[in-house]
């Protein structure tokens, strides 16, 4: 493929010196040129198949293309494929070789008039040479000028023009030596919206949780003819084909596959006038701006969507990369400056990147959530970018996979430290003057309730206890088991004995403190009313037992049993009403 | 705690019922009487543990309930007045604190302009700023408008926590939650704070329950800290919104009442003093207050009561020092009459030599609901500015309208100084809910506290009820497995028959009530409060979902086409949001205080062609937007907001009258339209 490199070289010397002198060039002569203009779009797509002929005896390893000026500043794109691929690299005597060449123009189309008004139709004018422009000898020669299915206004008629249909055919024309031209102008009506994105910024941003997300910033013009007068929205609606057929309604946009959480909106909001169908090849996003645009009209706006990681991201010796499409994947819509921005991950390093074409580098940082360091940025610029240019690039780089721990570490870290600070809040002691009666107060206070809380629970191990005591009762009546009643009798009166002797220091405590004087009163009633409870348990403990050891019964064990009974229930609810009581404070 | 004392009991149990194999049955019953007792002990942690649960879903309630909007449309900034804070906040977080408050705006009301930083009340800007700043610090990356959008919910659900501390305040802990959960969801005040509502009252109703609720603090303790918490608090409210008149009108107004029941103490006079005080000194910090504190009418009241406190202080402490009572009464005499007349003299001079400005248009029509419609037609011409329909009441507050008189009734039974403050609140709030719609919002807080106390206070009646009656069974149940005599106790159930059934009934009525005001309220936000009226949705003929997006399509043309340096103009309305969202300046815009300006628009706006033209010429105006909602029937348009046009117009420049826009005293715009309409 090495020719092939050749002539794309070559060419660019050429566009840049287009009046070039004859006398650097060989004895190649074109045997046949085939051209088709494609006007059916706002972008001008000329395919041109050249047969290329060797006339002379030196072999010739180049081939020059040559454009007129006026066509070469809107030069977006050019690729020249050879059809026979086995040739050897440089043609000789009387080789012949067929050059297939395809040219993009931007901005070809000129709207004329230049101004309508709502109701009028787009007529846009277009030139061209009718004669194929080259530096060799053409032998035959012709060329077929497509247009949109609707009116022709005017065209230039040389000899040998035909039209069929919406094809304008100019040819066969022979044995025309080099440089002649013959200019052709053609003015036709097209309601092709020119939508051109006068910028456009894409930011492909990779996150390797499985995202990549991309944002893409348009600034859109309709470049066709100006709108002039008044524009009414009730006959825009009412008859859309007559009042206002030029005009820019949608944009439809071809995503990836598996795109997902797709947004349009701008700057003051979403856009509700979107849809998007999706397929496993393609999603379609069909996108209509605020209001139609018409010719001179602006609108800018945002769309953005996430794709799936494992599509576009791939490993390679120890590498990663990025393979991603360059250009918009917008329909028909030219870009006058393309900016991609690549957002890498924070950390990542040793970037290159691999381009189809050349484009402008650079590399910036951008700081997004959770960043320290800010993420490193590639960006691609490249200006007149159309539809063609939607190949794939590539953006090498290497990142360890630990790094992405980092963020997920830093909000734990960062929650922990939040809890731990409330705990260490709740903890430390704040107050200023250490010796202030207030925080004297509220020293004994605290130390008053935390002696009262051991009250409670001890006086709860009480209550359980004799819970335990009744319990031994109930077993009693079922087994007879008097032994087994006594035990638990002797461990229940020795922990009985050690609650007491607990209670002691506690109560002392209390007595002796002036923040407990409320509450004392109700701390020794139930103190005092839980002895009594438990001394009357014991003795209503110590009669059922003696009644079993004397085998006294039924009726007369219940008559002896019923007094203590009465009043154990009712001390056991003053006991839990004092209880409540105090836990309440 | 508990570990300590549930483990000796476990080793016994094992010790004791290791004896008796045939007693598995009855350890197990031990031991869910165990875990029992050990639950019962930590009853204070778990009403704890409740309370912080009951408060956090609470918060968390009251911000998501505020979300229906951005759920049904989009995360965008609603209504007029909002798109003015939001420009004023991307100007701060983008030129930075100083140069927005220098900022003078020739955007707006042109050709005079506007001093942005001297006209407005930069609290809520400076609050999403700070938070915008905090979050970006914090590496959270996110755009100034979703912090705007959220500001107001954020805010709404500080308010619960604030309402819940005011309620304990002033009742008891079941009230602050009960007050919370109402004012979470209470559409009064979620028409004002859902998100996108970006504006002052979002934040406002926070800083005026918190000024409430630390003033009445300060009240209970006599504490100095919490009368400059209350003061700073007040500094928040002025820096938001210019409904700070009501606090320093409300505050003196409870002050005297207390004075004048008697309940006059040294807590109030440091309370009352440190927040009168410093409030004011920083309340003049703000540009758009400055010297109006001391000097409008509006502030005389609290001014006034100052120095009554003085002298009150002073006749205590000569009261302290004479021993002889008639003695005392003569020299109060003396003082009071004095007092009143140095008072009377000082407001006559002062009013009369123009030091103290009169009282504005805007107060005057809350105490004269008619006023407005007499004098000032653009303050009468706000829709929200009309006096309230008792459907909107209905619609607003539900039950609690019925609950407020209950809570009121509780109120007074247990009358103290929080109670009075709540009752005076509740009182007063209501009355200028009557008079203007809008101000149902101030009043939401005071009615959801007091219906609070009313329902927290029944409900516990009620089971204070139930729960004697259950523990006596319950002690009845546990001796019956001893003895099983329970007779004796059952015959104390009998003494009140219905009552435990009348308690249940009375439980589940409450709790219908509640649900249908939780249902109530879910509906409101979700179909009426939660539209951000610049996007219009409606249901299609196939029940699809129409969406109208017209006025940011037109904002967004302007914005996009036509020269930065254009003029539009509209009807005021519109303005704020054409600077806004279109960028583009405008004639006249919400800010409505230049009457003669708007009366000019509203001139050009209601004469024939040739007329307004030259107007419009005069005015320098490239364009000109009106709003016609015939095609899609949308009803605001500017053909209803017409009348209001000529009225306004007609204030100023006598050519036009009304009449001649009338047939038969009809405004009516089809065929038999009046001849000065073009």
């Amino acid at each position: 493929m090495g020719f092939r490199f050749d002539l794309l070289l070559l060419f660019t010397t050429l566009v840049l010196l287009s009046t070039i002198t004859p006398t650097v060039l060989s004895d190649v002569i074109l045997s046949k040129v085939d051209r088709r203009i494609d006007l059916t779009s706002q972008i001008v797509r000329v395919t041109s198949t050249l047969k290329v002929e060797n006339a002379g005896p030196d072999p010739v390893s180049e081939v020059l293309l040559t454009f007129p000026e006026i066509q070469a500043k809107d030069l977006a794109y050019l690729t020249a494929t050879l059809n026979e691929v086995s040739l050897p690299k440089a043609l000789g005597e009387g080789d012949s070789l067929t050059i297939d060449v395809l040219a993009v123009f931007t901005h070809a189309l000129r709207p004329f008039p230049e101004e309508i008004t709502q109701a009028d139709i787009q007529l846009v004018l277009f030139q061209d040479t009718a004669h194929y422009l080259s530096p060799y000898a053409v032998k035959v020669q012709s060329l077929t000028v497509k247009l949109p299915k609707a009116r022709i206004e005017t065209y230039t008629k040389l000899e040998n023009t035909n039209i069929h249909g919406s094809d304008i055919k100019y040819g066969p024309y022979e044995n025309l030596p080099p440089f002649s031209y013959a200019p052709i102008a053609v003015h036709f009506e097209t309601n092709q919206p020119f939508a051109v994105a006068q910028e456009l910024v894409r930011e492909i941003e990779i996150s390797h949780w499985g995202n990549v997300q991309v944002t893409e910033h348009y600034n859109v013009v309709h470049q066709g003819a100006k709108s002039k007068g008044e524009f009414s929205r009730l006959d825009f609606q009412a008859r859309p084909h007559l009042r206002g057929a030029s005009a820019l309604r949608n944009l439809v946009a071809k995503l990836p596959p598996r795109a997902h959480s797709i947004y349009y909106r701008d700057e003051i909001g979403n856009i509700s006038t979107s849809n998007v169908w999706g397929d496993p090849k393609k999603t379609e996003l069909v996108i209509e701006p605020r209001y139609p645009l018409f010719g001179g009209w602006r609108t800018t706006f945002t769309i953005g969507y996430g794709l799936p990681l494992q599509d576009f991201l791939f490993g390679l010796e120890g590498k990663r990369f990025l393979n991603f499409s360059f250009g918009s994947p917008i329909n028909d819509l030219i870009t006058d400056n393309l900016i991609v921005k690549v957002v890498l991950p924070e950390g990542s390093n040793d970037i290159s990147i691999s381009t189809p074409f050349p484009v402008k580098q650079g590399q910036e940082t951008k700081i997004s959530h959770l960043d320290v360091a800010g993420r490193p940025v590639v960006v691609l610029e490249k200006t007149n970018v159309v539809p063609e240019h939607n190949q794939y690039f590539q953006v090498y780089y290497r990142f360890n996979k630990l790094s992405m721990l980092r963020e997920p570490f830093m909000l734990i870290s960062g929650f922990f430290i939040l809890f731990v600070s409330c705990i260490l809040y709740m903890h430390v002691d704040m107050s200023i003057s250490k010796s202030s009666p207030s925080y004297l107060a509220k020293l004994q206070w605290d130390e008053v309730r935390a002696t009262i809380q051991q009250v409670v629970s001890i006086i709860n191990q009480c209550l359980s206890k004799h819970e335990r005591l009744e319990a031994s009762l109930h077993d009693l009546s079922r087994t007879g088991d008097v032994q087994a009643c006594k035990t638990a009798r002797k461990t229940a009166d020795s922990l009985f004995k050690e609650y007491s002797k607990e209670l002691k220091p506690l109560l002392s405590f209390l007595q002796s403190s002036p923040q407990a004087t409320q509450i004392l009163p109700k701390v020794e009633e139930l103190v005092a009313k839980e002895k009594e409870l438990q001394e009357r348990l014991i003795a209503k403990h110590s009669t059922i037992v003696d009644c079993y050891e004397k085998k006294i019964g039924g009726r007369e064990l219940e008559n002896r049993v019923a007094s203590h009974q009465q009043k154990v229930v009712a001390l056991k609810q003053e006991v839990d009403d004092l209880l409540d009581y105090i836990e309440e404070i | 705690m508990a570990v300590t004392k549930t483990e000796p009991i476990n080793g016994s149990t094992t010790k004791s019922s290791a004896p008796p194999s045939t007693s598995m049955p009855l350890k197990s019953d031990l031991l869910s009487i165990l875990s029992l007792k050990s639950l019962r002990l930590k009853t204070k942690q778990q009403e704890l543990l409740i309370r912080v649960s009951i408060l956090c879903l609470v918060y968390v309630l009251a911000f998501i309930t505020r979300l229906f909007s951005v759920l049904r449309y989009e995360s965008m900034i609603h209504e007029f007045d909002p798109y003015f804070n939001y420009r004023t906040t991307l100007f701060l977080t983008q030129k930075g604190f100083y140069e927005f408050w220098n900022w003078f705006d020739s955007e707006s009301w042109y050709p005079l302009g506007r001093i942005i930083g001297g006209t407005l009340y930069p609290g809520l800007m400076v609050t999403a700023a700070m938070m915008y700043w905090g979050l970006r610090f914090l590496r959270f990356a996110v755009h100034i408008r979703e912090v705007c959008v959220l500001t107001a919910p954020f805010f709404a659900s500080n308010t619960t926590l604030v309402a819940y501390f005011f309620g304990k305040e002033i009742w008891d802990t079941g009230a602050g939650l009960v007050a919370a959960v109402l004012i979470a969801i209470c559409p009064g005040y979620i028409s004002r704070s859902v998100a996108g509502s970006y504006d002052n009252e979002g934040v406002a109703i926070f800083a005026l329950l918190l000024t409430f609720y630390l003033f009445v603090k300060a009240v209970n303790t006599g504490s100095l800290a919490w009368g400059l918490a209350s003061a700073f608090g007040y500094f928040y409210m002025v820096s938001a919104w210019g409904g700070y008149v009501f606090i320093i009108n409300l505050i003196p107004l409870y002050v005297l009442a207390l004075l004048i029941t008697g309940r006059y103490s040294m807590r109030l006079y440091v309370a009352y003093n440190c927040m009168y005080v410093l409030g004011m000194l920083l309340a003049m910090q703000i540009r758009f207050v400055g010297f109006q504190h001391v000097q409008s009418g509006e502030h005389m009241a609290a001014m006034g009561v100052f120095f009554l406190m003085q002298v009150f202080y002073f006749l205590d402490w000569v009261k302290h020092l004479l021993n002889d009572k008639k003695l005392f009464e003569a020299f109060l005499r003396i003082t009071v009459t004095c007092a009143v007349g140095v008072g009377a003299i000082a407001l006559g001079v002062g009013t009369a030599s123009g030091y103290i400005s009169p009282w504005s248009g805007r107060f005057y029509s809350l105490l004269d609901p008619t006023y407005a419609k007499d004098h000032i037609p653009i303050i009468a011409s706000v829709s929200e500015h009309q006096p309230t329909a008792w459907s909107s009441f209905m619609f607003d507050f539900h039950i609690l309208l019925f609950l407020f008189p209950a809570g009121l009734y509780f109120c007074f039974k247990r009358l103290s100084d929080a109670t009075i403050f709540i009752v005076m609140y509740g009182l007063t709030s209501m009355y200028f809910a009557g008079v203007m719609v809008r101000l149902i919002l101030v009043a939401t807080p005071a009615v959801c506290l007091i219906s609070a106390i009313a329902v927290s206070a029944t409900i516990k009646n009620l089971t204070m009820l139930l729960r004697t009656k259950s523990k006596v069974s319950q002690t009845g149940s546990t001796k019956g497995t001893g003895g099983g005599k329970t007779s004796s106790k059952a015959m104390l159930d009998q003494s009140q028959p219905f009552q435990r059934n009348g308690a249940i009934a009375l439980l589940f009525g409450a709790f219908y009530l509640l649900s249908r005001y939780a249902i109530h309220c879910t509906w409101v936000t979700s179909e009426a409060y939660s539209s951000p009226s610049i996007v219009l949705a409606a249901r299609g003929a196939h029940g699809n979902r129409v969406i109208f997006d017209d006025y940011r399509e037109a904002y967004y043309w302007l914005r996009q086409n036509t020269p930065p340096d254009a003029k539009v103009m509209s009807w005021w309305d519109y303005g704020y949001q054409i600077t806004a969202m279109g960028n583009r300046t405008v004639i006249v815009d919400n800010n409505t205080w230049n009457n003669t300006h708007i009366a000019t628009v509203g001139r050009a706006m209601s004469s024939y062609e040739d007329e307004a033209y030259e107007i419009m010429r005069s005015l320098d105006v490239d364009y000109v937007l009106v709003v016609f909602g015939g095609v899609t029937g949308y009803s605001s348009d500017d053909i209803n907001k017409f009348l209001w046009m000529v009225r306004i117009g007609g204030g100023v420049f006598p050519v036009i009258k009304e009449p001649d826009y009338l047939v038969n005293g009809e405004y009516r715009v089809d065929k038999v339209c009046s001849p000065p309409r073009v």
